[in-house]
């Protein structure tokens, strides 16, 4: 696979490092049901056919985190935006 | 040496007569010519037995003239280059070639395990399954070790490969695969409107069938038109032309696999060459011309040497001029077969006679055939065939069946295009009725197909739609075409009559040659219901190995087909996957192989740590001192015993580079140190470090290090040597993902700076004698850290921290005066007795002062299980904290760290042991954990342990059992507190 990084350019999968599904959020931890919640945001994950957004981490390149759309069926890779900066990658 | 190549035309060819090469075969001495193959020498050469097949050890002969080859497996070379199962069909002839047919004891001629041809009866399909079912123990001993030997292909190197392979990455705009008439149009048109092409063919001379064509394109000879377009492609600054690159797998994102035998038509590599380099070529489009293969018609006796298909026939005559035989007959099913042998009769073949299973053939190739008094038999099927190599065959005409002599049969049943690439996106082919044959369905994105790959049959065709294909690729990306002057070339109809199996013919009838399977064996798989192709595949080995069915999937399919009654689509075939040849692990390593199996991390003082007589050990990608041994010193364990005594006595230094170093300037910095350690940071003072340990979202530890605050927004985080990736990446994540709003940057400086601990009593007086500023007590009190100069001016930072329990500094320096600070606090500790310590007298100080470490921290410890309960702050939210609360996390029964000691002071110790209660038999019920550091104390004179057991802190004194299956032993500890040296910490302090 090839991941177009926004600082870097599209760049071989082998430089990247994997983390997985990019749409959870850390939970409030004063929240009542913040066990449960965590619970859910470390252990539970849907496992999609089809598009996903997931972190990928540019560990041999800028060292930045990218939310990254993939397609789980064909590995086509439509976009990749920085964490930091707010918008979809595609 | 044989000097005969008695069935080498005079004429003709595109061989070089005036560069003889001299090769060998089973140890008999021949020559060929420059531009041969092994099959194309050894043909000229009359050599027509060239392997036994590989259950029932049947003669074979040279099938095919390429890729596609299931018999003439050879073994290439010999000692460590020896390479088994190479196609002699694409093995490029050198001079001094060794090449040894396989399978055969004791010899090719006469082969004691021909007799499994009797046992051909038990050895059938799915034979494996059957016959040696029991008794199971037979397995082992007695069966599998038999039909080994009995069965199988060519022997592998014993030796080290001594060659290098190397990988390499190519980028363009279009990747061409295969350098056929298709090909070679479709590079042109992508070249000349300025694309970046790469054009890569398997061959060693590309044109792919214009080489192998009699007639005229565009008024020159094919081979020399195929010659003119590489020459014009050769010169176009866009394109690179690779020859002997087979393309062999597509994967994601455009990214192609393809494997170049830089090296494999030479006896060895040149200097400094590798023998095969793997590349993956990133293509924005791709195109596949490929081409087709043919496949025969299975009959009874097709397997005997002499059976050739009748393209391979033509490609030795027109591009090896090289008769195959002398008496030559067709078998065919359709109209370019004729063709062929009509062609090749005209070059000097002699052709007699044609069988064809058509009752009707165009009147123009009949009258062609008699015209050459070329016999015609129409209707006709070949039924069985004689001879050791073939002198004969006996034919079934309507008017009932004759003998004819031939000593070479050139068998067509058709061509199926080469769609393997097209599949290995999950595409499935399609199958097209027109041309009885699969062409390809969905391909993957980027790639499209020209030429015979797509079931484009006739030179003409294949040149035009090249182009088009080639046109569009660079059109789709943007690029200006020029118009191409494609030449005319007039294509004779497709004329093809659907004909698979000569049923009722006589002897075994061969459907994969390389596996034997016969027409009977999909018959049994049929019977026994294995009737999908995945099934016949996995039941009859049919299409397996190093051809792949290249030549017998389409036949296999059609034969099921035919006996269930479905039609071939309805019946399926199999999906191709990468690669589409065999590639070689070393190409697959490259130079990732034994030492250079991944790069080696110095330390900045390795050098130094050398000379000092260091033994080394890898520890990760670092290699490090272990210890550094004295003359005299009888093993390990003195060695380290005695700088353990100095270091406590008096002063130690020892490299601590590996550790990871974090570098994080920003406002925010205390913030964000609190929310990722357990403990409070935020009130941490300037010039002061402080000790940390961080928790994984899911409440275990992942790491722990010291934090030093150096300026109000500049601090420095040391990791351990094997988390420092882990944590960074962490660390990044939760600046980027989490909290982007903290005014944070992150850097690793951990390359940057050398870090050397020093350690001991002395220690104070040493750094003294380097430091260029004050390091008293005062100056510099236990757990500060400043900045300042070393050695006259050297930048460097100071801390005082203590792993060993010692009155202990570590001083980084830029990581460039790492040895000369080494050689400086030896010089300075010179009068104190300094002394160099290794990693393992580092790993006994640590147990000694109960400190965690990597065994401890094995993701699998809460911070309460290590004792660090007290440390987590409870008015702050931190990674981890939620989950660190759950109820299992928290169990007062969950095994907890402590130290251990023997009982018998005189006992060793051992990591790993498990605890069970004194007298509890040892089952998992009873288990209460384990010890999981364990070192010889100089210090105490006894081995003590580190382990975490059942509510450890709450049973000190008690004894319990220390039992090591594994090493045999038991022995009886005593639960301490995790510190045998100095537990109050004056030391550290002083």
């Amino acid at each position: 696979m090839r991941i177009p990084c926004p600082y870097c350019g599209e760049r071989d999968a082998h430089e990247f490092a994997y983390l997985g599904d990019a749409t959870l959020t850390r939970p409030d931890p004063a929240a009542a049901e913040a066990e449960q919640a965590f619970h859910d945001y470390v252990y539970l994950r849907d496992n999609p056919a089809g598009a996903h957004e997931e972190w990928w981490y540019h560990a041999n390149g800028c060292r930045q985190w990218l939310r990254v759309a993939r397609d789980t069926r064909t590995h086509a890779i439509s976009g990749a935006v920085a964490a930091r900066v707010a918008g979809e990658p595609a | 040496m044989s000097t005969s190549n008695r069935n080498r035309l005079t004429a003709g060819g595109l061989i070089d007569r005036a560069r003889p090469l001299g090769f060998s075969f089973d140890g008999t001495r021949y020559r060929g010519y420059e531009g041969d193959t092994l099959a194309s020498a050894l043909l000229a050469n009359g050599v027509r037995l060239v392997g036994r097949s590989f259950k029932y050890h049947r003669p074979r002969g040279i099938f095919s003239a390429g890729a596609e080859e299931p018999n003439a497996l050879v073994e290439l070379r010999s000692g460590a280059r020896r390479e088994p199962n190479s196609r002699a069909t694409v093995t490029e002839l050198y001079d001094g070639l060794e090449a040894a047919s396989q399978n055969r004891w004791p010899s090719l001629a006469v082969d004691a395990l021909s007799l499994n041809r009797f046992l051909q009866p038990f050895l059938g399909a799915g034979f494996y399954y059957k016959t040696f079912m029991w008794p199971a123990a037979f397995w082992e001993k007695l069966y599998e070790p038999i039909i080994r030997r009995a069965a199988g292909l060519g022997r592998a190197a014993e030796e080290a490969d001594p060659d290098h392979y190397e990988k390499a990455t190519a980028f363009c705009d279009v990747l061409v695969i295969g350098a056929g008439p298709a090909g070679l149009m479709a590079a042109l048109a992508a070249g000349r409107a300025g694309a970046r092409v790469i054009l890569a063919d398997e061959d060693f001379l590309p044109g792919g069938g214009l080489n192998a064509e009699a007639g005229d394109v565009g008024r020159k000879p094919a081979p020399a038109f195929a010659a003119e377009m590489v020459a014009e492609l050769m010169s176009l600054p866009t394109v690179r032309v690779m020859t002997r690159t087979s393309v062999f797998g597509v994967y994601d994102s455009g990214t192609y696999g393809a494997l170049e035998r830089v090296s494999d038509h030479l006896p060895e590599p040149a200097p400094f060459q590798p023998r095969q380099r793997l590349w993956r070529i990133i293509a924005r489009r791709a195109v596949l011309a490929a081409g087709a293969t043919e496949r025969p018609i299975v009959f009874g006796g097709n397997d005997r040497p002499g059976v050739m298909l009748a393209g391979a026939v033509g490609t030795y005559v027109q591009r090896h001029a090289v008769l195959p035989g002398q008496k030559i007959a067709l078998f065919a099913n359709n109209d370019g077969a004729w063709r062929e042998m009509l062609a090749a009769h005209a070059a000097g073949a002699p052709v007699e006679t044609i069988i064809d299973v058509r009752t009707e053939v165009a009147a123009d190739l009949t009258q062609a055939a008699r015209a050459e008094g070329i016999r015609v038999l129409t209707g006709a099927q070949v039924i069985a065939t004689a001879g050791k190599t073939l002198t004969g065959l006996t034919v079934a005409t309507a008017s009932g069946t004759e003998r004819i002599a031939a000593d070479t049969l050139a068998v067509s049943g058709g061509w199926s295009p080469s769609v393997h690439l097209t599949c290995h996106h999950g595409g499935k082919p399609r199958w097209e009725e027109a041309i009885a044959a699969f062409v390809p369905g969905t391909c993957p994105p980027g790639l499209s197909v020209a030429g015979a790959a797509k079931g484009v049959f006739g030179l003409g065709a294949c040149l035009k739609d090249g182009a088009a294909i080639g046109a569009e690729a660079a059109q789709a990306l943007g690029f200006t075409v020029p118009a191409l002057d494609v030449p005319d070339v007039a294509d004779a109809p497709f004329a093809l009559t659907p004909f698979w199996h000569v049923e009722g013919s006589k002897g075994a009838a061969f459907v994969d040659l390389q596996n034997d399977v016969t027409a009977k064996d999909v018959g049994i798989a049929h019977k026994e219901g294995f009737r999908s192709v995945e099934l016949l595949k996995r039941y009859t080995t049919l299409g397996m190995a190093t051809d792949q069915g290249r030549t017998s999937n389409v036949t296999g399919l059609a034969i099921m087909a035919s006996l269930t009654g479905a039609s071939i689509p309805e019946t399926g075939t199999t999906i191709f996957r990468p690669p589409y040849t065999p590639v070689s692990m070393g190409a697959l390593a490259g130079h990732h192989r034994g030492k250079d199996f991944r790069p080696v991390r110095l330390t900045p003082t390795h050098e130094w740590a050398r000379a000092q007589g260091a033994v080394f050990i890898e520890t990760g990608a670092w290699l490090r001192a272990q210890y550094f041994p004295r003359n005299g010193e009888k093993d390990w364990l003195e060695t380290v015993s005695r700088e353990v005594t100095s270091v406590r006595a008096g002063v130690g230094l020892i490299d601590v580079s590996t550790f990871g170093k974090i570098d994080l300037q920003g406002r925010d910095v205390g913030a964000f140190l609190d929310r990722v350690y357990i403990n409070g940071f935020a009130a941490l003072a300037v010039g002061k470090a402080r000790y940390g340990v961080m928790l994984r979202e899911d409440g275990m530890v992942m790491d722990d290090g010291t934090t030093a605050r150096l300026a109000p927004e500049h601090y420095v985080m040391t990791t351990t040597t094997a988390n420092a990736a882990k944590v960074y990446q962490h660390l990044e994540f939760c600046l980027q993902v989490l909290w982007p709003e903290l005014d944070v940057a992150l850097s690793s400086v951990s390359e940057q700076w050398a870090q050397i601990a020093l350690a001991g009593p002395r220690a104070r007086d040493v750094l003294a004698r380097v430091a260029d500023g004050d390091v008293s007590n005062a100056a510099l009190p236990f757990m500060g850290a400043i900045e300042g100069t070393v050695m006259g001016g050297v930048k460097a930072r100071l801390f005082r921290l203590s792993f060993s329990g010692e009155l202990g500094y570590e001083i980084a320096v830029p990581a460039r005066f790492g040895a000369a600070l080494a050689q400086a606090l030896m010089q300075a500790g010179e009068e104190f007795g300094i002394t160099p310590y290794g990693i393992e007298a580092l790993g006994v100080m640590r147990i000694e002062k109960g400190h965690v470490s990597g065994n401890e921290l094995s993701g699998q410890t809460t911070a309460g299980d290590l004792g660090f309960g007290r440390m987590a702050s409870t008015k702050k939210d931190y990674i981890g904290r939620t989950l660190a609360a759950r109820p299992g996390l928290t169990d007062p029964d969950r095994p907890a760290f402590v130290g251990f000691r023997p009982v018998d002071p005189s006992r060793r110790l051992r990591a790993g042991a498990h605890f069970l209660p004194l007298g509890a038999a040892p089952t998992m019920a009873n288990d209460q954990g384990y010890m999981t550091s364990v070192a010889y104390s100089p210090h105490l004179g006894h081995w003590i342990g580190l382990g975490l057991i059942t509510r450890g802190p709450e049973r000190l004194g008690e004894r319990v059992r220390a039992y090591d299956p594994v090493r045999g032993e038991e022995i009886e500890v005593e639960i301490c507190a995790p510190g045998f040296i100095d537990p109050e910490g004056v030391r550290l302090r002083g």
